[in-house]
């Protein structure tokens, strides 16, 4: 049965959203504009036997989601630009390590402290590349109080089917808009559960891939005993510094995710069967985007939006089939440099009549600055 | 159980220890898995967390569960793990770059929020794994690769940050005395709260040579001579300037640790709310 629906915030969401699916830990350091869901974890966390901690830094928020991930509790922090970019070596760890968590990050306006109130979208780089070593990241970017539910709940399944971290990250815009929801009811969403070793507990391998499944991960604390490290390891989890090994991890942890795009990209199509001219956005400016679409169908042009919500795998695949018959593409986002625009150049070709609509003073992008661009 | 070995929990397939001939962490390991044994640890239940230097290397030798992290930051990890599940007996093993200098600002917030975790910092006086720098408790005037002329810096007191931070046990031994150092780390275990071992431990290839000790033999000789008991210490007339430090049980008391205090906030919330 679902309940009645009220007005919730993105952020809200994200902690209603973490819950439901069965994050019980939450560790982070306090940061505008994601601080609603660190306040909601310390109400509400402790009553369902979870555990929030206040740590002394991100960098500290990161290791404590680690830690606690291994002991078989679902774990998450949430943060914004400055916060991100401290959490990044231990997210590498995370990464290295195999472990399953979730990383909120309501991206503010930059660089440095920059507009530290105002929403952006300039964290989409950092998102797939800010950790050093080559690597790969799942990251998500919702539009909607609804999505913010959805898609954090996803980022967990996700995590955990992958057993690698999760980054879900709105513009502030997002996390702080406020719409009517209905949470859903318990069993309404799918929650995937850690996959869990049933062997026998000696000669267990926590980094023992069978093609391209991921190694079943126990639980500190279980009867299975396991190292986990952050330097390149064998499937039994201890240091090898063997070439042929380091390559076969690096390769499976890059494929683990590419060969899985199918599972993990997430778009979402509004009128783009028979579009001229096609607008990529996503987060708040997708909303803008086809408000802009609207308007410009009413005056009779073929305008459709791929808003995208998975960002990293990019959605080339998905880009190149939505924009099949269009003579143009706009590529609407909140920073000066395009960083979506790019990808999108990357997917097409540079030959693509793409227009770039950005916005980087802090405010969002409105359906005028997109209508412009559709003449 | 005088006759503990730690073997049970030594990974035999791993050695011979990487470390240099002289260096005290074989003799910490040994204090440790000796301490493990006597407490009679079940394996699955006990969670290394290493950081990064050459003691950081320890968890290669452990058969239990084990963690290596990033440098500085393993006293983060292992509050997570703890927090996530209290039943598990938590070890964190760090060097003086990892635990007092990299890693200086969650020493303190470890020891203040009192996590049940024991901390143990071997303590060589500089970065051996990088070739001998100078690191946050090298001694002032000391010679190090980054620092040839006498280190300008002075060293930390881990012992006293951690304790005017709030541990609840304290203790400082030195690899000269691996039975006593043993005794301290059972202690350290058996205390509810943060506790901290520091072992005064010689760099043999690094630090000693650079620094007017050029045999092991000699690094040892020396702790034996300075590390003294508080008593003896506060009768020395230039203690401090002489180079002496105390060895022994500094700190032992019983406040609260987190977990006890988190469950105690947690019936407040739920009688709040009118839960359970």
């Amino acid at each position: 049965m679902t309940s009645t629906s009220r007005l919730i915030q993105g952020n809200e969401a994200i902690a209603l959203g973490a819950f439901y699916a069965g994050a019980r830990f939450y560790a982070g350091y306090p940061i505008t504009p994601s601080t609603e869901i660190a306040e909601i974890c310390s109400r509400e966390l402790p009553k369902l036997g979870g555990t929030f901690m206040q740590m002394e830094d991100e960098l500290a928020s990161m290791g404590a989601i680690i830690g606690a991930s291994l002991t078989g509790v679902k774990s998450f922090t949430a943060t914004s630009g400055p916060g991100f970019s401290l959490m990044q070596e231990n997210l590498g760890m995370a990464t290295m390590g195999e472990v399953p968590l979730v990383v909120i990050d309501i991206q503010r306006s930059g660089p440095s402290t920059g507009l530290a109130t105002k929403p952006s979208q300039s964290d989409f780089m950092q998102l797939r590349w800010g950790r050093h070593g080559d690597q790969t990241v799942i990251a998500i970017c919702p539009s909607s109080v609804r999505e913010c539910f959805e898609m954090t709940v996803k980022a967990f399944n996700l995590s955990e089917q992958f057993r690698t971290p999760v980054i879900v990250a709105p513009d502030e815009i997002v996390g702080h808009m406020r719409e009517n929801y209905a949470v859903p009811a318990p069993g309404e969403l799918p929650v995937c559960d850690r996959i869990k070793p049933s062997g026998p507990a000696d000669g267990y391998k926590p980094f023992n891939f069978e093609g391209d499944k991921v190694a079943p991960l126990a639980s500190y604390g279980s009867e299975y005993i396991f190292h986990i490290t952050s330097s390149m390891h064998g499937e039994d989890g201890f240091s090898n510094n063997d070439p042929q090994n380091a390559a076969r991890r690096v390769a499976q942890l890059h494929k683990k995710i590419e060969e899985h795009r199918g599972d993990i990209v997430m778009t979402k199509s509004y009128d783009v069967e028979d579009c001229d001219i096609l607008v990529v956005a996503t987060g708040a400016v997708a909303r803008t985007a086809r408000a802009a679409a609207a308007e410009a169908r009413k005056k009779g042009l073929k305008v459709g939006v791929l808003q995208l919500i998975t960002i990293w795998p990019f959605p080339d695949v998905e880009i190149i089939k939505a924009v099949e018959g269009a003579r143009k593409v706009v590529v609407a986002e909140m920073n000066y440099s395009g960083q979506l625009a790019g990808e999108v150049v990357k997917a097409l070709g540079p030959q693509v009549n793409l227009k770039k609509v950005n916005s980087f003073n802090g405010q969002i992008i409105t359906p005028a600055d997109i209508l412009k661009e559709f003449d | 159980m005088s006759h503990a070995t730690g073997l049970e929990y030594l990974r035999k397939e791993a050695l011979p220890l990487m470390w240099c001939s002289g260096c005290g962490n074989g003799i910490t390991l040994g204090a440790m898995l000796r301490a493990f044994e006597e407490l009679r640890y079940k394996k699955n239940e006990v969670v290394v967390v290493s950081g990064i230097g050459c003691w950081g290397k320890a968890d290669d030798y452990i058969m239990t569960n084990a963690l290596h992290t990033t440098h500085g930051r393993a006293l983060t990890y292992a509050t997570g793990v703890k927090a996530a599940n209290p039943e598990l007996h938590v070890v964190v093993l760090m060097g003086d770059g990892d635990g007092a200098t990299i890693g200086g600002n969650h020493l303190i917030h470890a020891a203040r929020r009192n996590m049940d975790l024991t901390a143990i910092i071997v303590n060589n006086f500089n970065y051996g794994m990088t070739g001998g720098q100078f690191s946050a408790t090298t001694p002032a005037a000391s010679i190090t690769s980054t620092s040839i002329a006498g280190n300008p810096e002075r060293g930390f007191d881990i012992c006293g940050l951690a304790e005017a931070a709030g541990a609840n046990y304290v203790a400082r031994e030195t690899v000269a005395n691996g039975a006593m150092l043993k005794k301290r780390i059972v202690e350290a275990l058996g205390k509810k709260g943060f506790s901290l071992v520091e072992v005064i431990s010689p760099c043999t290839t690094l630090f000693g040579p650079r620094n007017k000790m050029k045999q092991p033999i000699d690094m040892i000789r020396w702790m034996k001579e300075k590390g003294v008991p508080r008593a003896k210490y506060e009768q020395l007339a230039n203690a401090e300037a002489d180079g002496y430090f105390v060895t022994g049980k500094l700190v032992d008391k019983d406040y609260p640790d987190f977990c006890a205090s988190y469950e105690s906030m947690r019936s407040r919330i739920n009688v709040r709310a009118g839960g359970k």
